[in-house]
């Protein structure tokens, strides 16, 4: 508690000092002539001290729960490995190691790249093996999210503890984390990830000792700790609640979209249908009004099932009069042709033509609609039904809105009451990115996904979180804004010592004295938090992989806006991991840019100096620290990339020391 | 969108019409149709290989075409139809009538 309480009050004393400072910035010391510098400044600087809040927040509540409750004995419990092209020996291992686990349950693949030699390895180890069904045929896959989704229908179990392909399972993991579902509102329990493939500098920042740590924790304080996407037992009853709720709003949302704009589509369908004769302008006309009473009944609460299905049956109808027509012309031209002297075969009998009820009907039907000849009223009568058929299956438990499917569905999952549980035990041992750019291409994967969150379900306005869930999520995603600041951070020393170009109205001692605590407390806060652990590679990545940040940012923009594909970093092809890899030039072409203008810029501002150009020693002292701890922070991705990996007999010994 | 193109084998006009025989599409037939008889064409063929769907306006503008080539002393074969085309004339016993031929050849063979 005592620990607690130091920190609750360096946090108090860090956002005293930095709003003192960021207030004085924006009160008395923008430069405003030098704008284009100064007001990006000081909006960096605000933005950090917004971060400085939210991580306040966090670390307001750490929540250390120590072991759980005991296990029931009788929980039903799945175990579901998920794999996709990773090589089956690997697979193989984490799946031996699943049959390992104590406490019973059932152990399946759930296999994406639906490979033989997989289905082939998972029957000799006698365990399940689930790959998509062919309603995935053709139909958006999702990804990890709609393997999951997949196999959700084919297991049965209360519970499912999910594993990546990497992540080798503790033999205890069910019996230390299942005692948790005790409280009957616990939808989630989350053990952190631990890399054995690392050394220990970690120059990738792989481990994320601050993030499974004091950060999970703290958001657990306010139940709001993540789900990390595997290493994690989830409630299934959770999660298909999650799928039901979830196809009744997306149903919902469709059908009120669909009708919404049907007037617009129908009017331009009208058009069409005059080519096509009196009778379909009629029929469009039926269609049009049974949109019209559908979009009031809607509005009114009617269930959307009623709705829809009114819908269709007088969208049949109005197809009904075309087909009645239709068939009324073809019984005449028979007749006619029948009466033509020279075509005996043609007798009155045979120019009656026989068709039944259930045949026009069927003609009248969606399938066969002269109506839907008409591409818009198509759509429209495809949207405004509950079948999702646009989709694979209905329901879609895991969320499907990001390319990150775990942090969308713990959100949900809390907007729904459901409590969460982070597990703070190491009961699973994975495999990091052992290169630069596979690293790269898994951390534009999270940014890009959780900015998808952000900007198709902004947490701050989700009906059913609480206020310190709401910025618990928004505090990840603001993070990931970094990159903007970073690239300020950068320019401002860069312009004062190589142009003299003043962002603050002067770097003097007053600057220092409001500055100078802030930074200090602020450290301090975070030495006290990370409680000694390592938590200096996760400040150097969050302003190093600026490039990575923005990239994320705007790909998201165009994504989520503009329906443009996310892209990818294209990465340089490692052969075999013995042969020596080339230094990947590409992949930290902007950092080593940055880190030689900085050092250029050292030189001229210390020219300046020298010549007397420059108009104050404390200024050029001021932005040589600062360049030095931009460079500083830089070096990590020099390191990364000369990383080749953690040395095999490392990692065995890490391996036996389980 | 439907396209209809014209050729001849012998003395008869074949009409392949290659998409959706559909409300919106029927139209085209038709006048492709009465193009071809007021010309004087009066044997004609609707290759239907192309033709991934009909509808009861497509089955309609089938029938005036057979009209229109009887009413001439000519006649209209229907050849190569798929499988959707084929349930639609067996629901409607069409077929009696407009008797599907498994090709334009084996439509044309006999006149």
């Amino acid at each position: 508690m005592s620990k607690q309480l130091g920190i609750r009050a360096l946090v108090v004393l860090t956002l005293l000092l930095g709003t003192a400072y960021v207030g004085w910035r924006w009160l008395f010391s923008v430069n405003w002539p030098n704008w284009w510098i100064a007001l990006p400044l000081v909006v960096a600087e605000t933005y950090a001290l917004v971060d400085a809040y939210l991580f306040g927040l966090t670390v307001w509540r750490i929540r250390e729960r120590g072991p759980a409750p005991e296990v029931l004995g009788t929980e039903t419990v799945d175990v579901l490995i998920t794999t996709y092209d990773e090589p089956v020996e690997l697979v193989v291992e984490t799946a031996r190691a699943a049959r390992r686990i104590r406490f019973p349950h059932e152990t399946w693949i759930l296999d994406d790249g639906d490979r033989a030699e997989m289905r082939t390895a998972a029957a000799e180890l006698g365990i399940g093996y689930i790959t998509r069904t062919q309603d995935w045929h053709d139909r958006p896959r999702h990804a990890k999210a709609g393997n999951l989704n997949n196999a959700l229908f084919a297991t049965h179990g209360e519970f499912m503890l999910i594993l990546d392909a990497d992540q080798v399972p503790d033999p205890a993991i069910l019996d230390r984390t299942l005692g948790w579902f005790q409280d009957d509102e616990v939808a989630l329990v989350q053990t952190p990830q631990w890399f054995t493939n690392v050394t220990d500098d970690d120059p990738l920042g792989s481990q994320a000792p601050l993030f499974y740590g004091p950060i999970q924790q703290g958001k657990d304080g306010w139940n709001a700790a993540f789900f990390c996407g595997s290493n994690a037992v989830l409630r299934r009853e959770a999660l298909m609640q999650l799928g039901i709720v979830g196809y009744v709003r997306e149903v919902e949302a469709a059908v009120a979209d669909a009708l919404r704009t049907s007037s617009r589509l129908l009017a331009r369908a009208e058009e069409h249908a005059a080519a096509s004769g009196p009778t379909a302008v009629t029929a469009i006309h039926e269609v049009t009004a049974a949109a019209t009473a559908a979009r009031s009944d809607l509005a009114a609460g009617t269930p959307v099932s009623q709705v829809t299905y009114a819908f269709q049956q007088r969208v049949d109808a109005s197809a009904r009069l075309i087909v009645d027509e239709d068939l009324a012309a073809i019984r005449a031209d028979l007749r006619e042709i029948g009466a033509l002297d020279d075509v005996p075969q043609f007798d009155e009998q045979l120019g009656e033509l026989v068709v039944d009820d259930a045949a026009l009907d069927q003609l009248a039907a969606r399938e066969m609609s002269p109506l839907a000849a008409i591409e818009s009223v198509r759509q429209l009568v495809q949207a405004v039904d509950v079948d999702r058929s646009h989709e694979a299956q209905p329901m879609m438990p895991m969320a499907t809105l990001s390319v990150t499917e775990d942090m969308a569905t713990c959100m949900r999952l809390h907007a729904m009451g459901w409590r969460s549980v982070y597990h703070h035990e190491v009961l699973a041992h994975g495999l990091a990115p052992d290169d630069l750019g596979t690293m790269l291409k898994q951390r534009l994967r999270w940014a890009q996904g959780t900015l998808q969150v952000m900007l198709k379900e902004n947490p701050l306005v989700q009906k059913g979180l609480s206020i310190p869930q709401r910025l618990m999520y928004f505090s990840t995603m603001w993070s990931y804004l970094s990159g903007f600041a970073a690239l300020v951070f950068l320019a401002a020393p860069f312009v004062y010592l190589v142009f003299g170009v003043l962002p603050v109205k002067a770097y003097g001692l007053t600057f220092l004295a409001f500055f100078l605590p802030y930074i200090v407390v602020n450290q301090l806060l975070f030495l006290v938090v990370g409680r000694g652990k390592k938590t200096w590679r996760g400040h150097q990545y969050s302003f190093a992989l600026f490039p990575l940040w923005i990239r994320a940012c705007w790909t998201a923009a165009a994504n989520v806006w503009f329906r443009r594909p996310l892209g990818f970093v294209v990465t340089p092809k490692t052969t075999a991991t013995d042969e020596p890899r080339p230094f990947p030039w590409r992949l930290v072409a902007p950092q080593l840019v940055a880190a030689l203008l900085l050092l250029l810029a050292v030189a001229i501002g210390a020219v300046r100096v020298w010549t007397g150009a420059a108009d104050s020693i404390i200024g050029t002292g001021v932005n040589v620290g600062w360049v030095a701890y931009d460079l500083l922070v830089l070096s990590v991705i020099w390191k990364a990339a000369l990383y080749r990996g953690a040395p095999r007999q490392t990692i065995s010994e890490k391996e036996h020391s389980l | 969108m439907m396209q209809v193109h014209t050729s001849t084998i012998g003395d008869a006009t074949v009409l392949r019409c290659d998409g959706r025989l559909t409300m919106v599409a029927a139209p085209t037939l038709r006048s492709a149709i009465d193009e071809a008889v007021s010309g004087g064409q009066v044997r004609l063929v609707v290759d239907l290989a192309g033709t991934s769907f009909v509808d009861s306006s497509g089955l309609g503008a089938l029938v005036a075409g057979l009209k229109r080539a009887r009413q001439a002393g000519g006649d209209l074969r229907i050849a190569s139809a798929q499988e959707q085309v084929r349930m639609v004339l067996n629901l409607t016993n069409l077929d009696r009538i407009l008797e599907p031929f498994d090709s334009v050849g084996d439509a044309v063979h006999g006149w």
